[in-house]
C-alpha cells in the first residue's frame, strides 16, 4: 500500500503564450478547489501511527525526573521517547546556532518546549498517553526582558555558550548585537533645529498560517526514512535532521507535501525530527499533526521589540541624524535571531538619506517563546518606529508628513547606514506621491444611499455599537524598505533541473527544483519562465524534494529572484544545447543556423527576425536534453561587528501605504476603511500573484496594527492566548479594500529586472494604520497593536 | 459506535467511531475525504465548513454522532451539487447518482472522491480565475460558504459577501481576490440564468 497524498507533478499547458508578465493561473488551482490537493496533514499510510508531543507546562525549570511507565503501558501506545532515547551523539539542532534540544535534557527554557514523544494507533490515544507522562519540574526564576536578562546575577538561559556570536556580545543572555556607526551623529545633532525622540513597543506576532505543522515519516528498508512535510526549505531541514538521527543525509529522503501557508513560521523545524524518531523506533509510518493550540508552541514568532529612536532635522526639513536602539526578544533559542538583528540594524534608518547615524540592535535570550522568522524579518519592527518618528518630525516642523518624507527620501545612489550604495531604482518619493494622489473614500461611507447606517461599515460592525456617533476619521502614511534575499555574505544559491523532451509529438519542459511552494505561486512562475525561455506550451512542475539540489528558503522575498533565476539559467543552458543539436542536425540546410540569433518560440526554432528554421520536436527527436545547474545572485559581505559597515544586502524592495481609518472614540474601536498601497516590483512576472502578495502582506501588517499579539505572562513567561479564539487575525470584515498601484522599474542586476515583493507590503501597512489612528484621535500611541483601552484611556 | 449518514449524496457508514470524534475527523480519517481542513478545532477559522442538511457548519464542532441519518455536503461534492442545482435540481442534496461509493467504512486513502466529475462549480472556477487561491488551506471551507451564499443571494452586495464569509479566516490573500471571486461567480451565474 503506497503512501496516499504523495505529491504528484503539476502539468499545465497554455493556449496563450503563458510566459512571464502574464497572469497565468496556478497549476495547482484545480486540485486546491476540489479538495484533492494533498497537504501534509492529509497524508495517510496503511498501518500508520499518530505521534504526539508532550510539551513543558512551565517556562523555566529543572527536570528532576520523567516517568513514562504509565504512558507506555496504555493500550494502543507503541513508543514513548525522551531525551535518553536519542540515537546519536548530536542532540541539538538550530538554523544558525545548534542550541535547540530535540527533546528537553534536564531543563526546559520556555513554555511549550518538547519533553517527550508518544506514538499510538489513534491520535486521541497518543494525546491521553502523553498526559500520563509524569514530569517533575523544579521551577527556576525566569528572565523575560532586557532588565531581567542582563541584571547582575541573572540566570543564564544558556550556560557555557561557544557559538560564533558568544565572543562579541556584551552579556551571555544577548544572542547577537550589531552596532552601525556612520558619520558623526553627535556633531550633526548640534546642527538640528528640532530633535524628537521616542520609545516604541512592538508586540509578538504569530505567523498564523492556516495549515498547522504536520508530516508523515515512513521508515525505509535501508534503515533510512522518507519524510513528507510542509516546510520552507527542504535542504536546511535535512542538514539539521540527519545529525540527530545519526543517519547520512542520503538516507533521509524528503518530499514537500502541500503547505498551508508559512510566512516564516516553517523556517525552523517542528515535527520533522520527532516524526522520524518515532518512525525509526516503531518501524511504522508515523503521522504528526499539531492542532492550533500546539501550533502556537510549535513554531517561532515574530520578535517583539522595544525601540528607542532620536531624529533631528533642520528647519528646512532635512534630517540631520538618527540614533536608535532596537532590543529584540529572541526568546529561549536562537533560531534566526542573529540575522533578524542584522536586518533591524541595517534597515533601521528606513528609506531615507541620513548621513549621520548611531545604531544598535540586539536580540536577547529570555525564557519567552523562541522568536525567529516572520514576513518582514527585523525590518517590520524598525519601520513601525521610524515612521512614527517621521510624523513627529513633520509635526515639529509644521510640515506635511508626506512632503517631509519625500524631501528626505532615498534615491538610487543613496548610501545605506552600512555604507552600501543603493544601486537600483529606489522610487520612495514616487510611491508616496501615488498613494497620496489617490482619491479618498467618501466620508460617512457607512450611510447606505444617504439614509440608514449599515453597521457592517462602522467600527464595531454587526455588534451594532454605533450608527456614526463618536466616529472620527483619520488618514496616515508610511513607507518602508526591505532587503531581498539572504544577506551578510550568505551563499544564497538555488538549483534547477530542467528537461526538454518530446511527449506525444509535442515539446514539453519538465522543471524540477526543491523550492517550497507555500502558496506564493512559485510553481506558476517557474512554468512561465520555462515557457518564455524554451518556447513551449506544456510545462510539468515536478514535486519538490531532496533528489535535486537545494533551492534555498522560501523566505526573504527571494524565491522568484533566486530559484526563478536558477530556472531561467537552466532553461538558457538547455536551450543552448538544443540549438547546438539543431546546428549539428540541420545546420547545412539554412545559413541562419550559423549566423542568426536563434530563439525557441511556439515550439519552433526561429531566428530573431522571426524566420522558422525547424520544429523543436524534430530537433529533439527521441532525445531529452536535461541539465541541473546552480545559480547565485551577486555575493554580499558581512557587516563589520563594530561599525556595521559592509555591502551586506543584495536588493531592496519598497512599498508605501495610505491608511484611512474610522475610530469610535468612545469605545476605542477601529475600522480600517481603506489601505491603499504602491509598490515597485521591478517586473511583475505574474501580475495576479503580485497583487495577491501585496494584499496579503498588507493584511498581515493590519493585523499587528490593531489585533494580533501573543500575550506572555510577565511573571511566569507562559503564553496566555494560544488559540484563534484569543489570538485574533483579520477576518474579511476587518480587512478593507486594498487598491494597488504597481510600479515596474527594472533592477538590472536581477532576472528580468524583477524585485522580491512578498515582504515590503507588510512593513508600511502597520505604521500607516497607526498614523491614521493618531490622526483621528490625536493620541501618541507608541505601541502596536493598538487595543481599545489605548484609545479610551480606560 | 456506528454512524450512518449521507455524504455528497451517498450513503456512508463509519464503524468504531469513538464518541469524542468530530464530524471533521470522521470525514477526513475514516471516509477518506480530507478536503475539509482542520486549522483550529474551535470553530474560529471555518476551514472545515461543510453543509449539514443544507446549513453551513464548522464540522470540527459537530460530534460525529450528531450526523446520524443526516446529509452532509463537503467540498468534494460541491461541483456535482452545484451542477445538479443548475440543472434544476433546486437546492437539494443530489441523490446517489453514481451508486454506493462507500458502503461499509471506506478505508482512508482508498475511497474514490465522490462527485469527481471533472467539472468545477462556478464558485470553484471563479476562485481559480480571480486568484483567490494561494496556499489554499482555507479554500474548501470558503467555497462551501460562498456557494451557499450564492444559492441564497444570487447577487450579493460586498457587505453581504463579507458578512457571509466572516467566519472563514484566510491568511494569504487579504480577502480582496476572494471578494473578486464571489463577485465573478455571481456575475457568471447571472449570465447563465
Amino acid at each position: 500500500m503506497p503512501t496516499t497524498g504523495t505529491p504528484t507533478s503539476l502539468s499545465q499547458g497554455s493556449r496563450t503564450r503563458g510566459g512571464i508578465g502574464e497572469s497565468t493561473l496556478r497549476p495547482d488551482g484545480t486540485l486546491k478547489v476540489t479538495g484533492e490537493f494533498a497537504y501534509s496533514s492529509d497524508m495517510w499510510h496503511e498501518d500508520m501511527l499518530w505521534g504526539h508531543t508532550l510539551r513543558s507546562t512551565v517556562a523555566h525549570a529543572e527536570i528532576r525526573s520523567i516517568d513514562i511507565a504509565e504512558a507506555l503501558a496504555t493500550p494502543g501506545v507503541h513508543a514513548v521517547l525522551t531525551y535518553d532515547d536519542l540515537p546519536a551523539p548530536v542532540k541539538n539542532y538550530g538554523l544558525e546556532i545548534q542550541d535547540t534540544p530535540v527533546l528537553a535534557h534536564g531543563k526546559v527554557r520556555h513554555h511549550g518546549e518538547p519533553v517527550a514523544l508518544v506514538a499510538a494507533d489513534h491520535p486521541e490515544t497518543a494525546r491521553r498517553a502523553a498526559a500520563k507522562i509524569r514530569v517533575d519540574y523544579a521551577e527556576l526564576p525566569v528572565v523575560t526582558d532586557e532588565a531581567s536578562a542582563t541584571a547582575p546575577g541573572a540566570p543564564l538561559v544558556h550556560e557555557g555558550r561557544g557559538d560564533h556570536h558568544s565572543g562579541h556580545v556584551p552579556h551571555p543572555n544577548i544572542v547577537h548585537r550589531q552596532p552601525i556607526v556612520r558619520g558623526d551623529a553627535g556633531e550633526a545633532a548640534a546642527r538640528a533645529d528640532v530633535i524628537v525622540s521616542g520609545d516604541y513597543v512592538f508586540g509578538m506576532q504569530d505567523q498564523a498560517f492556516l495549515g498547522p505543522e504536520s508530516g508523515l515519516a515512513v521508515p525505509a528498508e535501508d534503515g533510512g526514512v522518507d519524510l513528507y512535510v510542509a516546510t520552507q526549505w527542504l535542504h536546511s531541514d535535512l542538514r539539521q535532521i540527519a545529525p540527530v538521527l545519526g543517519l547520512p543525509e542520503e538516507k533521509i529522503r524528503m518530499t514537500l507535501s502541500g503547505v498551508g501557508g508559512a510566512f516564516g513560521g516553517r523556517e525552523d523545524l517542528s515535527m520533522q525530527i520527532h516524526g522520524c524518531l518515532l518512525a525509526l523506533r516503531t518501524g511504522k509510518p508515523v503521522k504528526m499533526v499539531y492542532n492550533r493550540f500546539e501550533s502556537f508552541f510549535g513554531h517561532v514568532h515574530r520578535h517583539p521589540a522595544k525601540l528607542w529612536y532620536e531624529h533631528g532635522a533642520t528647519r528646512d526639513g532635512r534630517i540631520t541624524h538618527m540614533r536608535c536602539r532596537i532590543v529584540l526578544d529572541g526568546g529561549a533559542y536562537a533560531s534566526s535571531s542573529p540575522a533578524v538583528v542584522g536586518n533591524a540594524a541595517s534597515l533601521s534608518a528606513g528609506p531615507y538619506a541620513i548621513d549621520h547615524v548611531d545604531i544598535e540592535a540586539l536580540a536577547l535570550y529570555t525564557n519567552n517563546p523562541p522568536c525567529g522568522a516572520m514576513r518582514g524579518f527585523g525590518a517590520v519592527q524598525a519601520c513601525f518606529a521610524y515612521e512614527a518618528q517621521m510624523d513627529r518630525l513633520a509635526a515639529a516642523l509644521d510640515m506635511d508628513p508626506v512632503e517631509f518624507r519625500q524631501l528626505n527620501a532615498m534615491e538610487q545612489g543613496t548610501l545605506m547606514p552600512t555604507g552600501q550604495p543603493v544601486d537600483s531604482p529606489a522610487p520612495v518619493a514616487e510611491l508616496l506621491r501615488r498613494v497620496k494622489a489617490r482619491p479618498l473614500p467618501p466620508e460617512q461611507q457607512w450611510l447606505v444611499a444617504g439614509e440608514e447606517a449599515d453597521v457592517r461599515a462602522l467600527p464595531g460592525g454587526l455588534s451594532n455599537t454605533t450608527h456614526g456617533e463618536g466616529v472620527v476619521r483619520g488618514v496616515g502614511y508610511a513607507v518602508g524598505i526591505k532587503n531581498v534575499g539572504f544577506s551578510e555574505g550568505f551563499d544564497d544559491y538555488s538549483t534547477a533541473r530542467v528537461r526538454l523532451e518530446v511527449i506525444a509529438g509535442e515539446p514539453v519542459a519538465v522543471v524540477h527544483t526543491a523550492m517550497a511552494e507555500v502558496g506564493q505561486g512559485g510553481v506558476t512562475v517557474h512554468a512561465q519562465i520555462a515557457r518564455t525561455e524554451l518556447g513551449v506550451a506544456q510545462v510539468t512542475i515536478q514535486p519538490a524534494d531532496t533528489r535535486v539540489g537545494s533551492a534555498g528558503s522560501t523566505s526573504a522575498s527571494r524565491q522568484t529572484y533566486v530559484t526563478g533565476g536558477a530556472v531561467k539559467h537552466a532553461c538558457e543552458a538547455v536551450r543552448e544545447k538544443v540549438l547546438e543539436r539543431g546546428r549539428r542536425l540541420f545546420g547545412t540546410y539554412h545559413p541562419a543556423w550559423a549566423t542568426a540569433e536563434l530563439l525557441l518560440e511556439g515550439g519552433k526554432v526561429v531566428t530573431d527576425a522571426g524566420e522558422v528554421l525547424a520544429d523543436l520536436a524534430d530537433v529533439l527527436g527521441d532525445e531529452a536534453v536535461e541539465l541541473e545547474l546552480e545559480w547565485r545572485h551577486r555575493p554580499t559581505e558581512a557587516f563589520d561587528l563594530r561599525t556595521g559597515q559592509g555591502h551586506g544586502h543584495v536588493q531592496y524592495s519598497f512599498a508605501a501605504h495610505r491608511a484611512v481609518v474610522e475610530v469610535d472614540t468612545e469605545l476605542g474601536l477601529v475600522k480600517v476603511i481603506e489601505l491603499a498601497v504602491a509598490q515597485d516590483v521591478g517586473k511583475a512576472l505574474n501580475p495576479l500573484s503580485v497583487e495577491g502578495q501585496i494584499q496579503g502582506g498588507t493584511t498581515q501588517g493590519l493585523g499587528i496594527a490593531v489585533m494580533e499579539e501573543i500575550l506572555i505572562d510577565p511573571v511566569t513567561a507562559k503564553v496566555r492566548n494560544p488559540s484563534f479564539t484569543d489570538y485574533l487575525i483579520p477576518t474579511i470584515l476587518d480587512t478593507p479594500t486594498i487598491p494597488i498601484d504597481v510600479l515596474e522599474l527594472a533592477d538590472d542586476h536581477a532576472p528580468y529586472g524583477l524585485r522580491g515583493i512578498g515582504e515590503a507590503p507588510t512593513l508600511s501597512s502597520t505604521p500607516a494604520v497607526l498614523a491614521a489612528i493618531r490622526n483621528a484621535t490625536g493620541l501618541e500611541l507608541n505601541r502596536t497593536p493598538v487595543r481599545p483601552e489605548h484609545l479610551t484611556g480606560t | 459506535m456506528r454512524v450512518n449518514f449521507t455524504v455528497n449524496g451517498r450513503e456512508q457508514r463509519a464503524d468504531d467511531v469513538w464518541e469524542g470524534e468530530s464530524l471533521l475527523y470522521v470525514l477526513r480519517e475514516r471516509l477518506g475525504l480530507p478536503g475539509s481542513k482542520n486549522a483550529c478545532e474551535q470553530g474560529e477559522c471555518g476551514s472545515c465548513t461543510v453543509r449539514l442538511d443544507g446549513v453551513p457548519v464548522c464540522s470540527c464542532l459537530v460530534a460525529a454522532g450528531q450526523v446520524e441519518g443526516r446529509e452532509v455536503l463537503t467540498v468534494e461534492g460541491l461541483a456535482e451539487y452545484a451542477g445538479n442545482r443548475a440543472a434544476g435540481g433546486g437546492a437539494s442534496v443530489p441523490g446517489a447518482a453514481t451508486g454506493e461509493a462507500g458502503a461499509g467504512a471506506a478505508r482512508p486513502g482508498t475511497a474514490p472522491h465522490p462527485g469527481g466529475s471533472g467539472e468545477l462549480s462556478p464558485v470553484q472556477q471563479a476562485f481559480i480565475d480571480a486568484g483567490a487561491v494561494q496556499c489554499g488551506f482555507c479554500t474548501p471551507g470558503l467555497l462551501v460558504a460562498a456557494d451557499e451564499l450564492l444559492e441564497r443571494v444570487p447577487s450579493p452586495s460586498d457587505a453581504d459577501i463579507r458578512e457571509a464569509l466572516s467566519g472563514n479566516l484566510c491568511r494569504c490573500t487579504g480577502y480582496e481576490k476572494i471578494l473578486d471571486a464571489v463577485r465573478l461567480a455571481a456575475a457568471r451565474q447571472e449570465e447563465t440564468v
